[in-house]
């Protein structure tokens, strides 16, 4: 699936305030976005993920740095000369304006016929499934709907990228699930490379083709959801991301992206994954998901042991908390089973065992 | 006082149900803010309803000699609003003096109001798009014309703009003109005086509309495809309108009864409809001429602002 290049930043930085006051809210950052593609950037608040959507849509200028659309630089355009919409946060819909009118707005602009408008915007809410409410002032109707609108209206010029700038995150749990299969059929059905800026890891890993992780005016790690998963290449990444153990361990051989580490607690030897653009060093950080380690009973051959401190149950699945010889915890998630349910109870000594190929080490 | 025995009480001695309850202390709370507004209620019937109504009352009564009025009935003051008898021949002619006065006075209370918008507008902007901190200042800065007495404040501008004013001083100073320009007792001069009374009139309500607009809906303008001209007319107008109806009803309806700036600034070579009623009641001593005539503006206003408010707002949900 090689694609164009739909959107591209080359060492953008911007720089809000002056002086003693100024904010570096992003600092260097590069990333190429595919053309169809559904790119997540992710982090928390601050992080400067939206400063960049702003940056794509025109509403900032970078301090530094160049951004191009299909290979062109934007930087001279004003926002509604760019061939991209947005979805903002608050929706940002017209109040004086009916559902009809709001969606149908940027094609009016464009100075389209009316009957193009009007067929473009029946178009629209029949995509968005809201084509009773056409006459409706957009006060008058619920939250989840705003929503739709909003990314009608945003879908309605058939921009070249849509921007969608954290668009579910004041729907309640039940409707941002939908909503999270909705924006994917959209963007599966329109084609349209769809930038989405979100804080919450699960919605980035349900929905994207790609997530960059972004903390501190950087990009941390760019990659499939899986790949950024299984292999978190900084302690940041894989802490924003799922659950995670970490464990010290020394380096002991080194073949392609494979690496032998011997684990400091234990002295056992594992196989890892080396992250890219590694700068071998001895001392590293290995992580293990909670998942890709099994609870074994002592005095199994085990990769770790400890004392079992805790056991949680969640309905699926059941969390151990193991102490390690060395202090620190270790948690093994394990699905619940019927016919084999576990026996273990809290204060038992227990191994633990990493799954072939789980435990990725950190770049830092 | 309001207490929950007497809520009790009122559901009869039985045990009282939420919704009673509720329902009592419903009609309680609406009771104490009827006395709330009674203080505004009782200034509004003695100082603006009574005078009114004495108004309908003169102008259908007989004018007295030395002014005032006899307890006898007569239409003359109606009759004298719009029509006028001939001194020698008694033909009945149209009363085009009074119509040119009333007109005179709605253009100029038009005019006034359209450039205190086109002045105003830009003026709210300004102030709503500062940093918080510095929105207060600009605002104290605007209603500063409210801190002088407006008589003082007219002869200050008559002390720039006559013949040998500051203007014409500097002007001539700066080698820009040899002969002094006529400003005072122009219409220039009335539309000066005019705009900056009632400048802070227009700024203020607009500012109050501006303020509680979401500029991320002009973000959102942008973003689909309309330029800075498009953004203001279909986003930020509409979105202000209120705030332009109440500056311009708060300017029209003083503007057209302006006594004082025409007479000082203008010269008082045309008479105001202000003038003219004022005139009826001092050397004219014609009172109920004098009520007629302030009854008739008070329907032109109202039919003014009846037509201003229809049109405004069917303009901002103009159909797609």
């Amino acid at each position: 699936m090689a694609s164009a290049a739909a959107v591209e930043a080359k060492g953008v930085t911007k720089v809000f305030g002056a002086g003693q006051d100024a904010v570096r809210a992003l600092d260097g950052v590069s990333v190429t976005i595919r053309e169809n593609e559904f790119f997540t950037l992710l982090g928390p608040s601050g992080c400067g993920k939206t400063t960049l959507l702003r940056l794509i849509a025109g509403f900032d200028f970078p301090t530094e740095g160049e951004i191009l659309l299909y290979g062109q630089d934007i930087a001279p355009l004003p926002p509604f000369r760019r061939p991209v919409n947005t979805v903002f946060q608050n929706y940002s819909l017209f109040p004086h304006m009916t559902v009809g009118q709001n969606i149908g707005f940027g094609l009016e602009m464009l100075g389209k016929p009316k009957a193009e408008v009007e067929a473009r915007v029946t178009e629209m809410l029949r995509l968005v499934r809201m084509e009773e409410l056409r006459n409706r002032k957009t006060s008058q109707i619920s939250g989840g709907q705003q929503q739709r609108v909003a990314l009608a209206r945003a879908l309605a010029p058939a921009p070249k990228v849509l921007l969608l700038d954290e668009p579910l995150s004041a729907l309640d749990y039940k409707l941002r699930k939908d909503m999270q299969i909705e924006l994917k059929r959209l963007q599966h059905e329109t084609g349209i490379t769809f930038i989405f800026v979100t804080h919450d890891q699960e919605e980035a890993l349900t929905m994207s083709d790609r997530i960059a992780v972004m903390s501190k005016g950087h990009i941390l790690q760019v990659g499939a959801p899986r790949n950024i998963y299984d292999h978190p290449a900084e302690r940041f990444v894989a802490n924003f991301i799922g659950e995670t153990n970490f464990l010290q361990g020394e380096l002991a051989g080194t073949a392609g992206n494979k690496a032998n580490v011997r684990l400091t607690c234990g002295g056992a030897a594992i196989a890892a994954t080396l992250p890219e653009g590694f700068a071998p060093k001895e001392k590293v950080t290995v992580v293990v998901r909670p998942e890709h380690a099994q609870i074994v009973v002592n005095g199994t051959r085990a990769t770790l042991t400890g004392k079992l401190e805790n056991v949680v149950y969640f309905g699926t699945d059941t969390h151990f908390h193991v102490r390690l010889e060395d202090g620190n915890e270790f948690i093994v998630r394990q699905q619940n089973s019927r016919t084999n349910p576990h026996k273990f109870t809290q204060g038992d000594q227990a191994g633990i065992v990493i799954d072939d190929n789980a435990a990725q080490v950190l770049r830092d | 006082m309001a207490s929950a025995s007497d809520i009790m009480t009122t559901a009869g001695g039985t045990v009282a149900s939420a919704k009673e309850v509720a329902e009592a202390a419903q009609r309680k709370d609406t009771r104490n803010r009827w006395y709330l507004m009674l203080p505004a209620l009782v200034i509004i019937m003695v100082a603006a309803i009574g005078p009114l109504f004495i108004m309908a009352v003169y102008s259908v009564l007989a004018k007295g000699d030395y002014g005032g009025v006899t307890s006898a009935l007569s239409t003359d003051a109606w009759f004298s609003v719009v029509l006028e008898r001939d001194i020698f021949d008694d033909t009945l002619s149209f009363a085009d003096a009074h119509m040119t006065v009333f007109w005179r006075s709605v253009r100029l209370a038009g005019i006034t109001t359209i450039f205190t918008l086109i002045f105003g507008f830009p003026t709210a902007y300004f102030i709503t798009t500062r940093p918080e901190r510095q929105r207060d200042i600009w605002l104290f800065l605007v209603t500063i014309p409210f801190w002088t007495n407006l008589l003082i404040r007219t002869f200050a501008i008559q002390e720039l703009i006559r013949r040998d004013g500051v203007i014409n001083n500097v002007l001539t100073y700066l080698g820009i003109i040899d002969t002094p320009i006529q400003m005072l007792n122009t219409d220039f001069a009335i539309g000066l005086g005019m705009v900056y009374v009632y400048l802070p009139l227009m700024v203020l309500p607009i500012y109050a509309s501006m303020e509680k607009l979401d500029f991320r809906m002009v973000e959102a303008g942008y973003d689909l495809y309309a330029g800075r001209l498009a953004v203001l007319r279909r986003i930020i107008i509409p979105l202000v309108k209120p705030g332009i109806i109440a500056g311009s009803i708060l300017v029209f309806i003083p503007a057209i009864g302006a006594y004082v700036t025409p007479a000082l600034l203008g010269g008082g070579k045309k008479m105001m409809v202000s003038n003219l009623i004022s005139l009826q009641f001092g050397q004219g001593r014609n009172w109920p001429l004098g009520a007629a005539l302030s009854i008739t503006l008070m329907a032109i206003v109202m039919i003014a602002l009846m037509i201003y408010v229809r049109n405004a707002s069917r303009t901002s949900s103009r159909a797609h």
